[in-house]
């Protein structure tokens, strides 16, 4: 069933079309890695304050505030164009075990930002003005910290399988 | 003569050392590509109010002090694993058409950046709070080039891939 849909995937004219072109690939992939930087550049700024390393001089609402539509944006964009770059050689990417990996890491790393919002972010105008950050708020941006490292390193990875 | 430099480089033990263990590539390419985000990302916000779209709160100088060490401190971690990456592989590179481009454009960069720096350095020694407000079109300028060069950089970085 499952096999299928990548199938079809492989066969909608955008992915023939970018199998089939000599620059497609590279072209897409250059945005792909550039959205990437910006995705994991904007976290690490966030990461590295709810960790106390960085900014501190910058309230944790605030800094999260200003520094999240650039991830999104990027996000959107890294999504759009792997989702392109998977639809071209589908069935073969889904076979792989860094392919797999890094949607489990990655979709870690969208659990783990979303137990954050739910819980110790409610909390943010109470603990996020000054230093130190609640141990809570440590450990859920170390895990963000090391999620992000491991998405990138596996998606480097998918290329030499 | 480039030749001979890179057939001897890959003839040397660290460079078979590379070749030989598979993990050695993908895991230092890995960490060249998380120190290019943390770069592009810092330049970025600071380019981007350079060119007065995003950030405006903060000032320059400000801005300048925080993401500048990170810069360097990133470009010190590309220089390394980079130049791990040539010793591995130095065909792939040093004859590429697409690593030549990226390193003018790296070494245009850093020229631009140290001469903005430089500017900068001196308003805040002439007493002034930030930027000279008579150099704005000089920071929308640097701005501009810097934000250009970094993603040119990063693009042609992912093209030595697929170039001769």
């Amino acid at each position: 069933m499952f096999d299928r849909f990548l199938q079809w995937l492989e066969s909608t004219p955008p992915a023939i079309a970018i199998s089939e072109s000599s620059w497609l690939f590279p072209g897409i992939e250059s945005v792909h890695v550039l959205a990437i930087a910006m995705v994991v550049g904007s976290i690490t700024m966030v990461d590295l304050r709810l960790l106390d390393i960085n900014l501190r001089e910058r309230p944790v609402g605030e800094l999260i505030a200003e520094v999240l539509p650039w991830t999104w944006t990027s996000f959107a964009v890294a999504v759009c164009s792997g989702a392109l770059l998977f639809s071209s050689n589908a069935t073969k990417y889904w076979g792989t075990v860094p392919f797999r990996a890094k949607m489990v890491l990655l979709a870690l790393a969208g659990i783990n930002m979303l137990a954050y919002h739910a819980t110790i972010h409610r909390s943010v105008d109470l603990w996020g003005r000054r230093p130190p950050t609640p141990r809570a708020a440590k450990i859920s941006g170390g895990l963000s910290l090391g999620l992000w490292i491991g998405v990138v390193t596996l998606g480097r990875w998918i290329g030499f399988v | 003569m480039l030749d001979d430099f890179i057939h001897w480089l890959g003839a040397t033990p660290v460079s078979q050392l590379i070749q030989k263990v598979f993990w050695i590539i993908p895991t230092v390419q890995a960490v060249h590509i998380l120190a290019i985000s943390v770069v592009l990302a810092s330049m970025a916000m600071f380019d981007l109010r350079l060119l007065g779209l995003a950030g405006k709160r903060s000032s320059i100088a400000s801005l300048s002090r925080r993401f500048m060490p990170w810069l360097w401190g990133a470009l010190i971690v590309l220089a390394a694993s980079g130049s791990i990456l040539i010793v591995g592989e130095p065909k792939r590179s040093l004859g590429n058409l697409s690593f030549l481009l990226k390193m003018c454009m790296l070494a245009t960069v850093i020229i631009v950046t140290l001469g903005f720096q430089a500017v900068l350095k001196r308003d805040l020694k002439g007493g002034s709070a930030d930027l000279a407000p008579a150099h704005g079109s000089l920071a929308k300028i640097t701005g501009l080039l810097s934000l250009s060069l970094w993603v040119g950089i990063a693009v042609a970085g992912r093209l030595i891939a697929y170039t001769g």
